[in-house]
């Protein structure tokens, strides 16, 4: 067993190409340690999804591939782990934009999560009241198709589909999306609250700055397929440059387009 | 009872035995669009390659003889040996089972999320190629299927209804094939077994999952590839027990591949997701047919079979485009 803060996941300077030419990560490197939160932050088109399909070895299904550095998981390659030997060994991914199987109940959905369980119904069973309990809206839709549920209820039938599995790691892909703000911050509690009861870490990509780093303990920016600036969330909140491309907060004084400073700051720093 | 009141149940008794023989086609094409949202082109034709297997197995025929033959000047025909009905019928469940496991290494694996369009275009290039390696493997001339089903009328039925009609009037009992009764039996056997495990097994709902989003079933651990060696192999089941009912009906030959043409206005009307639906489609079109023909045919000169199936099927896709009991298409505002 790893004990707490032990380094979980490890991605070293990976470069993902996308149909043989389209370069998207240029070597991204970021670890994850057990029982933490870890926000992958940047814009549209930085790599985040990319990042977390490089992982979850979703990216082959879309014609991408793994072409530099490496991926372990409690210091093993996982590399060419089909997706469903990864869920086995604990890593699953929730995906951007939800996905859940529209056509099944929100049950079905949940139980589907347990595809590749072996440890009996019992337990399952066990785990559904589990989820029920963090999610107690799924409770009362769960018999109505996911098709037909809010996009709140689909955030939440996603990640408790995801919890089903057992996991250790989630790799939790843009749980913000689309979301009105209080939904949100309902949605990032019950992420903090599985973190501390159940202990699972999260690796989390999202646009939100803001929410993302009041919950998580670390955080990584991405910019067009590379790292640019990394630390434990306390300093990154702190920073300035963060603070002004990311959270939309710049200083006491409002700021004149005109002296085109911080823009050629940010070139700066992005080269 | 009046004879014509007879008749027209007669009539309908038989588009309803009719009917099921196109469900059964129509149950091979729900089963591959639900877990994979392929349309199956090759359905009809793997109906026709399970129907030639069974055949040549239980005959004894050399595979591939004529091309053994030409190229080495042999003359073989036959082994001089022929297998009971039940061993050539399993061993053509294993072969269509190694059938689906190939389609899945050679086509499907390499098309994973791919447009839809672009499966149902590998799916007409499997049909062709089966056509032409069935031919190649066993010959293209028509071969009699006997696996022991009875056929022929029923004079049981035909004894046991004689006497309804009232008193003096013109019948002679009612006719129905018990090759038909058969098909039947085993259809709703299907049906059922098919629809208990795609609802309420792991196994059918990963299937449905998989239907629903590729990726997503992806992400948690469904391996794509056993579930669609498993749906295309028990679509291939399905396609077998569709072979063998119309081939002891008409013979083994290659008009049997389009049969498929049928089971489309039945998909139309059922759904094309809907396991129970492909029944009621089938049985609707079925009876419905016969009893146009009956009523209407004479009035407008007849041959309303050929066409009557479609039109209805027209009709359905105007005012209820997902058909009776498909799933209903999710849009939220």
């Amino acid at each position: 067993m790893l004990t707490k803060n032990e380094k979980l996941l490890e991605v070293n300077n990976i470069e993902v190409v996308y149909n043989h030419v389209i370069l998207v990560l240029k070597g991204v490197s970021l670890s994850l340690s057990k029982g933490s939160i870890v926000a992958l932050l940047g814009g549209n088109g930085a790599g985040k999804t990319t990042t977390l399909k490089a992982i979850s070895n979703l990216l082959h299904s879309e014609r991408g591939e793994v072409t530099k550095g490496s991926i372990t998981y409690r210091n093993e390659k996982i590399e060419k782990l089909n997706p469903s030997e990864l869920v086995k060994s604990g890593v699953i991914q929730v995906m951007e934009g939800r996905h859940c199987f529209e056509h099944l109940t929100v049950e079905e959905n949940l139980l589907t999560g347990a595809y590749t369980r072996t440890d009996g119904n019992k337990n399952i069973i066990n785990d559904l009241e589990m989820v029920y309990n963090y999610f107690p809206r799924l409770k009362q839709r769960r018999k109505s198709q996911a098709g037909y549920t809010s996009g709140g209820e689909q955030q939440m039938c996603a990640i408790g589909r995801a919890l089903m599995s057992k996991p250790e790691t989630v790799l939790l892909d843009e749980p913000s999306m689309g979301l009105a703000p209080q939904l949100v911050e309902e949605i990032f509690e019950i992420v903090k609250k599985l973190n501390e009861k159940e202990g699972v870490s999260f690796l989390l990509a999202e646009q939100n700055t803001n929410v993302a780093l009041r919950f998580a303990h670390f955080g990584y920016i991405l910019e067009s397929g590379r790292v640019v600036m990394d630390g434990p969330a306390e300093q990154l909140r702190e920073n300035p440059d963060v603070k002004e491309f990311y959270l939309g907060l710049s200083g006491d004084k409002r700021k004149s387009y005109r002296d085109g400073r911080s823009y050629r700051r940010r070139k700066r720093w992005l080269n | 009872m009046s004879a014509d009141f007879l008749y027209t149940i007669e009539v309908i008794i038989n588009g309803l035995m009719a009917g099921v023989l196109y469900s059964l086609v129509a149950l091979g094409f729900v089963l591959i669009f639900k877990a994979s949202g392929i349309f199956n082109y090759a359905q009809g034709v793997m109906a026709l390659f399970a129907a030639l297997t069974l055949v040549g197995l239980q005959e004894g025929r050399v595979p591939f003889a004529h091309l053994i033959n030409a190229m080495f000047g042999t003359k073989i025909h036959h082994f001089d040996w022929s297998l009971p009905a039940l061993l050539a019928i399993i061993l053509t469940v294993l072969i269509m089972i190694l059938f689906a496991i190939l389609v899945e290494k050679l086509i499907l694996k390499h098309l994973v999320n791919q447009e839809p369009i672009i499966l149902f275009m590998a799916t007409i290039g499997l049909a062709y190629f089966m056509e032409g390696f069935g031919d190649l493997m066993w010959g293209s001339d028509v071969k009699t299927l006997n696996v022991g089903i009875p056929q022929g009328g029923s004079f049981w039925f035909e004894d046991f209804t004689i006497g309804w009609a009232a008193e003096g009037e013109k019948f002679y009992g009612m006719y129905v094939d018990l090759l038909d009764v058969w098909a039947a039996i085993i259809a709703i056997s299907l049906v059922l077994v098919l629809t208990i495990f795609s609802q309420y097994t792991k196994s059918g709902r990963a299937l449905r999952a998989v239907a629903d989003d590729h990726q997503a079933a992806l992400s948690v651990g469904i391996s794509l590839r056993v579930i669609w060696v498993l749906v295309w192999s028990i679509s291939g089941f399905v396609a077998l027990v569709a072979g063998m009912m119309w081939g002891a009906k008409s013979g083994v030959q290659f008009s049997l591949s389009l049969i498929a043409l049928k089971a489309l206005p039945v998909l139309m009307l059922g759904g094309f997701t809907s396991i129970p639906g492909a029944i009621v489609g089938g049985l609707i079109i079925g009876a419905g047919e016969k009893l146009f023909e009956f009523f209407m045919g004479p009035l407008i000169g007849g041959a309303t079979e050929n066409w009557f199936a479609y039109v209805l099927a027209l009709l359905f896709l105007v005012f209820r485009p997902q058909g009776l009991f498909g799933e209903k298409i999710i849009e939220r505002v």
